[in-house]
């Protein structure tokens, strides 16, 4: 496997090989699956649609309903107009969402359409919404689309409000639909009265009837949640990348302030969360938080000698990799390449920052944004380390290496059932201790002598 | 015909008058079809994009070539270790790139002033490290836009460094699906890889396997069975290909033909230029196989083949007939339905067949008529704008290699009795009155004829799956066969078999309806409580 990756690590490559990021678009997608009876619909070729649908339900095990433009020659010459009012009139006479959900492509930017204007001009149907975001693949990442789109959204549906409502507004960032689920209880238990943007829970997890239906209502953002943003009397902002510029246009159009915190990842970053609704409810924290907080920290001293001290490269989209280098670091380990493919500098401050907060030495870890799977590889191959922690595509460094992986983040095209359950919170703080202890203790097992081999450990 | 009219009349007039000609529910008359046309907008078809047909099937398989995806970052990545094209070094030390994804993720300022000077640092930086022979660069939908000249960097490189490049400009929006990838990379391929080598077989029969991808492992298996025969397989087109044999593939003497919509304007070239005929063959069904086998002894004309032939048929039959019998009992009596992109779907008609399954649906994301009708149709096929931007290459006869092994009054002989040369028949005649054909298929078409055709199994992509699935109908991926295969051969059969009866018979069907929809509460007393 990955047989002809060399050693001798070449910096500041042209070439991106086995990259740690996709592009902005398939972002838009996601975020707009969240909302209530939305189709989201890529302005582009129709490959873009085909690719980032068949990429979410690769890695959901779930329908991914999502539309095209199908720009040919001409439409790309000529603009895609046309292409998009046809569209829209085919996705509601035939599907029939209450709102159509547009991202732009790199087509489409690099030639320049104006879908705002070609938006204004349509005819759309009596209640029903058409909206889009600019989403060019050849900047940032699709932690960026997915960010474009809820401000997206924002700019056509949140009202102007002056009175502020007791509501608080959450924004998850990009989690699966187990995680919202667990976001959405804890918010619940601590007496928050909230609005949360985007919600796939129920969406890209629905469960078997029997039934399938396209737009099914109840489930996911509800436009009016969307409306009332406006009036929310604070935000709760998770995903320090992923939702700092929503949450900035909705303190700058709405003047609604925000707390933006880490991906609630192991104990301190869950605290965080915890801590800021507590803020918004003035409701003390109930037991039964507190138990699971305790059977987390329990759980971490129970198996701390599995793993205190082992290296872990941690790859992928920014904001999970923090929240996972923070809960390598509470439990003993050492996180050895902190890695993201999302072109963001600001990820490395922060990750620096975050072995400082807790007495490490960042200086011995190789911290990097912008880079792919490649130089990670070679990092390793130059200084192994003992468990790779990241999407399904580290599996080749895994196998080249016979390195223990654990996989977390977009896309685990190879898991069953993982994105149904929590990563988040403590509960998901659990699962995921749980996982890494396993796989050291599966690993010491492989490797011991019958003389050494314990039952009991 | 009552299917096909309660699926269209759900449409606007407008979408009615475009999808009327793409469904065909066939009847006793000759069945046509309209094909390779425009896909509606916002219909949610299945189709992909020119760079999904070039880079990601034909192309992208050639294992010991270094494929750039020329572009900003998404394509690569999502064509990046996502077909199940499975590859291995032939030998000791062969290059093989199919765990890599290269690409020249382009930035803003390389949207702005050009990506080409990136493009050949980033080819200086591949030398270096891996010092491939061949390199393909593939564009993506802004480099056409942009301006920036993939063959002339091409060019440059070759030149540079002796080795093979070839620069495809496969632009997503080009043509109107896949269909228009394959083309560009058939011609690619012509114009640079095929006969630029010199190594002759030494087999006594030698073929090339077209249009097999060897996806879950299908190549290996025919591969497998050809050379348990006695041919020599010189090429395969692409799955596990490589390009150091696929510069040989001239010199072949006979090209086998799977998947048709990808490959044939390489088998219809090399027809023209090297005389090497084609046969359309399908590996995929034991009757279908054997079919296969008996017609390429057929072309050579060779006792002693045929006779091995024979013999290795009733090896593979003898091996696997109890498992196939098995399954059939399970199967027998199914119907199914098949939406893939442009040759599975008649091709697995035939070994559904073989377990006692009837296909009632079948449809193709990107086919074309002849596809579905049979080559015959080709000279009435009108070009439209689209098809136009598409090059069309000619060849010649090549003065040293071309050779023709029968005259055309033999050819007609041998296609008199049966042996289907140089030519193809599509879907169409396998079907039987009434049975549904969709081109272009979309969401709403499948969920519609599933609701009215009621098939026991689907076999569609991953876009499709799940849905299908939810709606409470067995559904397989015939894209990536759901990560099991290979499917093809006798051994395929046998997979495929237990594949299908799994995925029936799985337990978990029948937890669907939990039991307090089925049991209502107990109401009254229980006796002598009171």
């Amino acid at each position: 496997m990955l047989d002809m990756t060399p050693k001798e690590v070449m910096e500041n490559r042209h070439i991106t090989i086995n990259p740690c990021k996709t592009c902005e678009p398939v972002g838009a997608m996601f975020c707009a699956l969240g909302v209530e009876s939305c189709m989201p619909h890529s302005h582009g070729s129709q490959g873009c649609c085909s690719y980032h649908r068949t990429v979410l339900s690769r890695h959901f095990k779930e329908p991914a309903m999502a539309s095209s433009s199908s720009f040919t020659e001409g439409a790309s010459v000529f603009g895609g107009r046309s292409n998009l009012n046809t569209a829209a009139k085919n996705i509601f006479d035939i599907y029939n969402p209450d709102i159509i959900a547009v991202h732009t492509t790199c087509l489409s930017e690099t030639i320049g359409d104006d879908v705002g204007s070609y938006i204004s001009d349509m005819e759309i149907p009596d209640g029903k919404t058409v909206l889009y975001a600019s989403t060019p693949s050849y900047e940032g990442s699709h932690i960026q689309g997915f960010s474009n789109m809820m401000i997206g959204f924002m700019k056509y549906m949140t009202k102007k409000n002056g009175e502020k409502a007791g509501k608080t507004a959450i924004f998850p960032g990009w989690v699966n639909p187990g995680d919202d689920r667990e976001l959405k209880r804890m918010a619940e238990l601590m007496g928050v009265d909230y609005i949360y943007f985007p919600d796939h829970e129920g969406i890209l997890e629905t469960p078997m009837t029997g039934k399938y239906k396209y737009f099914p209502k109840g489930i996911g953002t509800s436009a009016k949640d969307i409306q009332e943003l406006g009036s929310v009397k604070k935000l709760i902002a998770l995903g320090q990348l992923t939702s700092v510029e929503p949450a900035e246009y909705l303190e700058k159009q709405h003047k609604v302030p925000f707390t933006l915190l880490p991906m609630p990842i192991g104990v301190s970053l869950t605290d965080k969360y915890l801590m800021a609704l507590r803020d918004m409810s003035y409701q003390e924290i109930p037991q039964i938080l507190e138990n699971e907080r305790g059977r987390l920290v329990d759980l971490m001293l129970d198996s701390h000698s599995y793993t205190y001290n082992k290296k872990a490269a941690i790859y992928g989209d920014p904001d999970i990799v923090y929240g996972f280098t923070s809960l390598c670091i509470e439990m003993g380990m050492i996180p050895k390449y902190v890695i993201t493919g999302t072109p963001k500098a600001s990820f490395v401050k922060q990750i620096k920052a975050l072995f400082e907060e807790n007495g490490m030495n960042s200086g011995k870890a190789v911290i990097k944004a912008d880079t792919d799977l490649f130089y990670l590889h070679q990092l390793i191959k130059n200084e192994g380390v003992d468990i790779l922690i990241g999407s399904s595509y580290g599996k080749q460094i895994a196998k080249a290496e016979n390195i223990p992986m654990v996989r977390m983040g977009f896309p685990v095209l190879d898991r069953y059932g993982n994105t149904i359950q929590a990563t988040v919170g403590y509960t998901g703080g659990i699962r995921y201790v749980e996982k890494i202890t396993n796989v050291f203790m599966d690993r010491q097992d492989a490797d011991s002598r019958d003389e050494d081999f314990d039952v009991v450990m | 015909m009552k299917e096909k009219d309660n699926l269209l009349e759900k449409y606007s007039s407008r979408v009615f008058k475009n999808r009327k000609t793409h469904i065909t529910q066939l009847g006793d008359d000759a069945n046509t079809i309209a094909a390779n046309t425009r896909a509606i907008p916002g219909i949610l078809t299945a189709r992909g994009c020119c760079y999904a047909g070039c880079k990601g099937v034909v192309v992208g398989p050639i294992k010991d070539a270094v494929t750039i995806t020329h572009g900003p970052i998404g394509c690569a990545f999502y064509s990046w270790g996502t077909r199940r094209n499975k590859a291995k070094p032939s030998y000791e030390g062969e290059q093989n790139f199919m765990p890599y994804s290269f690409c020249t993720d382009m930035r803003p300022t390389d949207i702005v002033f050009g990506g080409e000077k990136k493009l050949e640092q980033g080819i200086d930086e591949i030398m270096e490290m891996f010092h491939p022979k061949c390199i393909f660069i593939c564009s993506t939908c802004p480099i056409g836009l942009i301006g920036d000249d993939v063959q002339a960097v091409a060019r440059r490189v070759e030149k540079k460094y002796g080795i093979t490049a070839v620069g495809f400009s496969c632009e997503g929006y080009k043509g109107v699906s896949q269909s228009a990838g394959h083309h560009i990379a058939n011609n690619g391929l012509m114009r640079q890889i095929i006969g630029s080598g010199d190594t002759k077989p030494t087999g006594k029969y030698s073929v090339n396997i077209l249009g097999e991808y060897n996806i879950g492992g299908d190549g290996w298996e025919q591969e497998r069975i050809l050379k348990k025969i006695g041919y020599e397989v010189v090429s395969v087109f692409t799955g596990d290909g490589s390009h150091a044999t696929i510069k040989n593939a001239h010199l072949a003497d006979l090209n086998l033909v799977m998947c048709h919509r990808s490959i044939n304007y390489v088998a219809q070239m090399m027809k023209t230029k090297y005389g090497i005929d084609w046969l359309k063959v399908n590996f995929i069904g034991i009757g279908a196989t054997c079919k296969s086998l008996r017609m390429l002894a057929e072309y050579f004309d060779d006792p002693a083949l045929t006779k091995r032939t024979e013999e290795v048929i009733a090896e593979e039959l003898e091996a696997v007939s109890g498992d196939i019998e098995y399954y059939k009992s399970m199967l027998k009596g199914k119907t199914a339905g098949i939406f893939v992109g442009g040759s599975r779907s008649h091709h697995y008609q035939a070994l559904l067949r073989d377990f006692g399954v009837e296909t009632v649906i079948a449809g193709y994301e990107f086919a074309h008529r002849d596809d579905y009708e049979g080559r015959d149709v080709i000279p009435s096929i009108k070009p439209d704008a689209d098809s136009k931007n598409i090059e069309e290459i000619t060849v010649s006869p090549d003065e040293e290699l071309f050779r023709e092994r029968y005259t055309a009054e033999q050819v007609e002989q041998l296609k008199e009795k049966g042996v289907e040369l140089d030519t193809y028949d599509g879907m169409f005649p396998d079907m039987k009155k009434g049975y549904i054909a969709v081109d272009d298929y979309n969401v709403f078409e499948t969920d519609e004829l599933i609701k009215t055709m009621k098939p026991d199994i689907f076999f569609s992509g991953i876009k499709d799956k799940y849905a299908i699935q939810k709606a409470g109908v067995v559904s397989r991926q015939m894209h990536s066969y759901d990560y099991s295969g290979p499917y093809a051969g006798f051994n395929g059969a046998v997979m495929f078999g237990h594949d299908v009866a799994m995925s029936i018979y799985t337990n978990a069907w029948a937890l669907i309806t939990p039991p307090w929809k089925r049991v209502p509460f107990i109401e009254g007393t229980v006796g002598g409580e009171e």
